[in-house]
Formats: C-alpha cells, structure tokens, sequence
C-alpha cells in the first residue's frame, strides 16, 4: 500500500511546562512511500522518527495536514482500523503469554464474521513463526528468549494480521552488533517475502543504506531528501545530509569558487564551472546577491570530500599536513589536518596498494570531482557545478 | 583458611541483627510455645500444674473466643476482596484522568494518615445514636422511610456493617497507592500495541494490565488477609474496650484480653489462642502462595 503524507504537522505541547513554546516534533512532511517498499527512516535521536511512525499507525493525529492510504484518507481513521503491524523498540512483547500466545493475541480480537476458531489462530500464528523462523521456539516465555528472537517474536505478532504496512521503531538499536547485522538482512528477506510496505526508524545511517530500498532523511522534524540509498550519498541536498551519510563521514572545508576556480586555502583544488540556476532560491535572491555580486573575493562554499574520494599523487593539488596512517587490510586510512577543515582531523581511504608521498609532512592529493560536493555557506544547500 | 575468616566476619557483622531478633522475637515466641502447653502457669511463682492440650482445648470451648473467631473470619473474607477490588477500580480511575489527579491523590491517602481514633469518633459521630440524635446516617435512612438502627450498640449485623465499612476505608488508602504505582509502572508500549491491534478494553485489562500487576496485587492480598487477621484496633476505636461485651471481639482483642483485660491474667490461655491465630494465617498464606504460583506473573 502506497502510504501518502501531505503536509503533515505534529505539534506537542513542551513537557517542560515552563517554555510555552510546542514542540514541533514533525513540521510540514509532504512525502510519498512506494507500494511494497522497505523505507528507512533516517535522522538524528530527537528529530521526530517516532513521531512520524506514530502517525502513520494512528497513535498519534496530525495537528494539520492529511495521510493517505493508496487513496484513502486515513487521518480520521484510528489506528486499530488502518490495518498496520507495529514493531516496538523494545518489542513490547506481553511477558507472561508464551512466544504462541503473543503472536496470536492480535487474532484474538477478531470479532463477528472475521473471527477464528482456536485451530485457525493456532495454524496462522505458526505459519508467521516459521516465516521469522521461531516456529521451534513458540512454547517459551518472551524471557527465556534472546534479543534477536524476542525481536522476530515482536515482528511475527505484528504480521500475524497481514497488515497493508508493517511500522518497526529502531527495530535493531536493543541488539548487539553481530546480531543486529544478521537480524536486518534477515528484516530484509522478510520484507522481500511478504511484500508488505515496510517502514522502519533508525537512527544508524549505515543500517538504513543497507537494507532500505529508499531512505527518508530528517532533522529537527524537517524533511531534508528522499531517495535510494547510493543516490542520496552520490547526491546530498544540503551539508547536514552530507554529513549524516557515510562512515568514515564526510570532510568538510571552507573554500571558496574564484575566477573559475575551486579554493581552499589557496591552492586551487581543480577548474569548476557553477550550475547557471545554482541552488540559491530565486525569491530570496536580493539576499544572496551579496554573495554573488562579490566576484572578486569569490563565493564563499563548504567542500565536502568523501573520504574515498582522494587520489594520492606526487605533484597532487590539494597538500594535507600528515598526522599518521592507518592500514587496515583491504585499504589504507590516511589521517591529516587541514586549517580550512571543520573537524580536527581529516580522514582519506585509499586503496592499501596505492602509494602515499610524504614529503616534509605533506602529504598530496588530487580530488575525484564526484566525490566532492559544493554548498552554500549560508543556507548549506548543494551547489551543482561541472568540474572543468 | 582466608575463606573461613571471611564467613567469621560476615557472621560479626551479622550478630547484632541475629541477638536482636533472638531475643525480641525468637525467644518470646518459644516462650508463648511452651506456655501455651503448660495448664495454668503463673507468672508470680513460675510454675504450672502439668502439660498438655488443655489451654487449647478451654480455648476452643470458650464462647467468646468462638465469637472472636466469627468475628475475625467475617472481617477479613468481607472487607479484604472488597478494600482491594474497590482500591483497583479507584487505581484505575485515578490513572485514566488526567485534571486534579493529584489533589484526588492526596485525598484518597488522607485516611492513610489520620488517627485510627480520630476516625473512629468521626465514625461515631456518623453512625451513633444518642439520647439527642440518631446521627448522621440514621438521619439518610429516615429520609429515605427507613427506621433508625443503632449501628453501635444495636444488632449485631450492624455492627459488622460498621465495623467492616470501617476497615474497608482505613485500608483502601495503602492499597489505592500501591496500585496506582503498580499501574503507572507498567510500560505504555503495551497498551499502544493493543492499541494497533484493536484490542477491547476488557481484554487489555483482563490479559495485559492484570497479569502486569499481579505481584502487586497478590502483595495486597497476603498482606490485606494478615493484617484483618490481626485486626484489633479498630474495634476498640469504635466499640470500646470491652469488646467481648459488645460482641465485636477479634482474637488479637481475646489475646489482649486473656492477659490484660479485666478478667486477664491467662497467660496460657493467651499463648494458645495465639498460637491459632498463627497457625490460621500460616494456612490461608500458604493457601494464597500456592494459587499464586498458578495467576501471579513476575
Ligand atoms: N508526547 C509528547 N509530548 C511532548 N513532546 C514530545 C512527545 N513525543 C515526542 N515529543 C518531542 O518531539 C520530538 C521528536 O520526538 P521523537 O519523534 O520521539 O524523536 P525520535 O524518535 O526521532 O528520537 C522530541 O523533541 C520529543 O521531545
Ligand atoms: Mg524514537
């Protein structure tokens, strides 16, 4: 099922009483979720993840705007009436129902021409518990379970309905890390089976590119991008996504765009020609004028250079001072500083066959352009631009 | 050898909690033991006139400590599931509103704090008549087209109706607190996802909230059955000291009385009714642990 937000607004009164401020938790999300799709919902703790899910499933009610389901509209409808599986962080799991009776206790309440005899229920829940592969365990108490298991309980109760969407809240933060790699590929093949559209909240970027067939990134209850996984890391909107995306993260200089040239500091990284509607908003454009009329400074833009997108070379154009090297296997990490760069160090990967030269502690690159995102200084938004 | 001086410690430290137990608890109860099996003990010259099941068996032929018993038993299978039902329903009300939550808190665990005497004057002035006024209640009855009942020094269904109005209020105010906590402990995320799945609200409270405070339920209940087993004080409060006159004795009271009171000085007709109070609630507390095992979920 096709899942539609438009112009959806939560507000909640601030718990503490003191600010008379609401909170925002969701601000103006206009979005749409593909039939049949796993969606990783992707923002920092606090951005308003949970919220959003909680709209989906009807916990919660818009304060404005509408949701669509394919094409109902389902804000009016209560959540026991919009037919979707939810997945608790905890897993919520009832402790003193055997792993058989969690699972079947949505079945339970059925009523009139939907209802099912005990056999039926019994049948339908041990048919889920094979699907998450618990179906040797249904006797035991939700206690005597592991994480992993209690989280495939969890899921089984949720899809025990076959609801038109299945909602997981950080359904892997509670797992350790082995666990939680085998649990969402395994998260994946269960979506993969059912079809059922999938969405799920995170707040580990790297779980969210892996397994998602889209993911949804948010911050401060904004919306900031929409789109497949390597799409959105090749393409970011704006720096925070930039940033967000990506482990090692992303390095972050000052630079600036001069005479057809990209600098940072002052060497010129490589010959840049700036998209000709370039992402300054027209309406506010008198206010980017400045910017834009300072030609001779140049524009001042945040580069960010993904960590892999650097090519040791003898006579490269972009020197970093070396604090050391780190070679791990496959491939080798360059630490650096740079005076223009945000953080304290500078990560580069290279391949560990590929040859690094010191020189006086300098350290040289050249710069792969895809690898290399431009944004304004101001508003942080992605300036296209063709490298020359 | 290091191990050995490391339980030597563990039991000095100890020592001071197991001399104060053996000596205020311990002994007094080995005591009331052997006096209970020794006929006619005297504490002035410490002797008795021979061993045996007498005490039990003058006990037990004694009118009011049958009296006593039917009192006891009465209190505690009327206001003990009625304190505790009447303490989940309000629990439950108090937990579902959200305006003047807490000043109906506070309200509810006033009686928790005030005198037991207090309230039984309040009680009196409630419930007595007098040569001046039939009292408050009487009052309602009248205007209703019933007749006035002396409800202190009247029929003795009265009386237990009182008395067991009485308790039933005094207790509520512990109960309602612990349920309150119980039911605020229990985690949200339950209920949302009862939610989602549709789930009426008989079932979420027969299937989810009642197994989540059972602990605290059946801790209600143990402790509710014990402490109406030793009711006494109340009694006192509202018919006076010499119970056994009033019919409204308890056997903690006939305990009291046996050593005490105004015909006391039994010290082993008091140790041997005693001992039968333990040995009752000793068996209704097994009994109360054995269902548990069965409808209790920790
Ligand atoms: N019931 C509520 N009352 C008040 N504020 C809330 C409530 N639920 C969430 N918020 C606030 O909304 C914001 C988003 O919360 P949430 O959706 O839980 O974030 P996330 O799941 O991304 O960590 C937070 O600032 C949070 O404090
Ligand atoms: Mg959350």
């Amino acid at each position: 099922m096709k899942i539609t937000l438009d112009h959806v607004t939560k507000r909640f009164p601030n718990r503490n009483k003191k600010i008379r401020e609401d909170v925002i938790a969701v601000n103006d999300f206009t979005f749409e979720i593909p039939d049949g799709k796993l969606i990783g919902l992707l923002g920092p703790s606090g951005c308003g993840k949970s919220t959003t899910l909680n709209l989906i499933s009807g916990l919660e009610m818009p304060t404005t705007g509408r949701i669509y389901f394919g094409e109902t509209d389902v804000t009016d409808i209560p959540a026991e009436h919009r037919g979707v599986g939810l997945v608790f962080q905890n897993y919520a799991l009832y402790p003193h129902l055997t792993v058989l009776d969690n699972i079947m206790f949505p079945l339970g309440n059925l009523r009139g021409s939907e209802k099912l005899t005990k056999e039926q229920m019994r049948d339908k829940a041990m048919e889920v518990a094979k699907l998450v592969q618990i179906d040797e365990l249904t006797e035991r108490r939700p206690k005597e379970l592991s994480g992993g298991q209690q989280q495939r309980v969890a899921i089984a109760r949720a899809l025990v309905k076959m609801p038109s969407v299945l909602l997981l809240d950080e359904p892997l933060s509670n797992l350790d890390a082995r666990l939680r790699l085998q649990t969402r590929e395994e998260l994946a093949r269960i979506q993969h089976e059912t079809g059922i559209t999938t969405v799920f909240v995170t707040h580990d970027q790297e779980e969210a590119m892996s397994i998602s067939d889209q993911i949804v990134v948010m911050k401060d209850g904004l919306f900031q991008q929409m789109g497949k996984p390597q799409e959105v890391y090749d393409r970011p909107d704006n720096l925070f996504v930039a940033k967000f995306l990506g482990t090692p993260p992303i390095n972050v200089f000052e630079g600036t765009v001069k005479d057809g040239k990209l600098y940072i500091g002052d060497e010129a990284i490589f010959p840049v020609k700036l998209a000709a509607d370039d992402s300054a908003p027209t309406e506010d454009a008198s206010a980017n004028a400045s910017s834009d009329a300072a030609p001779a400074d140049g524009r001042p833009v945040y580069v960010g250079i993904r960590p892999e997108g650097f090519l040791p070379k003898e006579n490269g154009a972009f020197s970093l001072t070396l604090k050391k090297i780190e070679v791990m296997g496959r491939d080798t990490s360059v630490v650096a500083t740079h005076e223009k760069a945000q953080a304290a160090t500078i990560r580069a990967i290279i391949a560990s066959d590929e040859a690094v030269h010191e020189k006086d502690g300098i350290v040289r690159f050249d710069i792969k352009p895809n690898k290399l995102h431009l944004f304004d200084r101001t508003t942080e938004r992605r300036i296209d631009y063709t490298a020359l | 050898m290091k191990q050995k001086l490391r339980q030597y410690k563990a039991w000095l430290y100890l020592l001071p909690a197991i001399l104060f137990l053996g000596v205020f608890m311990v002994y007094p109860l080995i005591d009331v033991i052997i006096y209970s099996f020794e006929e006619g003990f005297n504490f002035v010259t410490r002797t008795s006139q021979g061993t045996g099941l007498f005490n039990y068996s003058y006990v037990l032929h004694d009118p009011y400590f049958v009296q006593a018993l039917k009192n006891t038993f009465l209190i505690v299978i009327i206001t003990v599931p009625l304190s505790t039902g009447f303490a989940l329903l309000l629990s439950l009300a108090l937990t579902s509103i959200k305006p003047l939550r807490n000043l109906y808190q506070t309200v509810y665990f006033l009686p928790y704090v005030t005198n037991t005497l207090a309230v039984g004057l309040v009680f009196m002035v409630l419930f007595k008549k007098t040569a001046y006024t039939d009292g408050m209640v009487n009052l309602l009855l009248n205007a209703f087209g019933a007749p006035s009942v002396d409800f202190i020094d009247g029929p003795y269904w009265a009386k237990m109706l009182v008395m067991c109005i009485y308790t039933v209020w005094v207790v509520l105010p512990f109960k309602v607190l612990i349920l309150t906590s119980a039911l605020a402990s229990v985690n949200p995320d339950y209920y949302k996802a009862a939610r989602v799945d549709g789930t009426r609200p008989s079932r979420i409270f027969f299937r989810i909230t009642l197994p989540m405070i059972s602990p605290m339920l059946f801790y209600l209940v143990i402790t509710g059955f014990i402490g109406a087993f030793k009711a006494y004080s109340d009694e006192v409060a509202l018919f006076g000291t010499d119970l056994n006159a009033a019919g409204m004795n308890t056997m903690v009271g006939y305990v009291y009385d046996m050593l005490y009171g105004a015909s006391g000085g039994y010290p082993s007709y008091a140790s041997a009714a005693a001992l039968l109070l333990f040995l009752i609630v000793l068996t209704i507390t097994c009994i109360n642990l054995m269902v548990s095992r069965r409808s209790v979920h920790y």
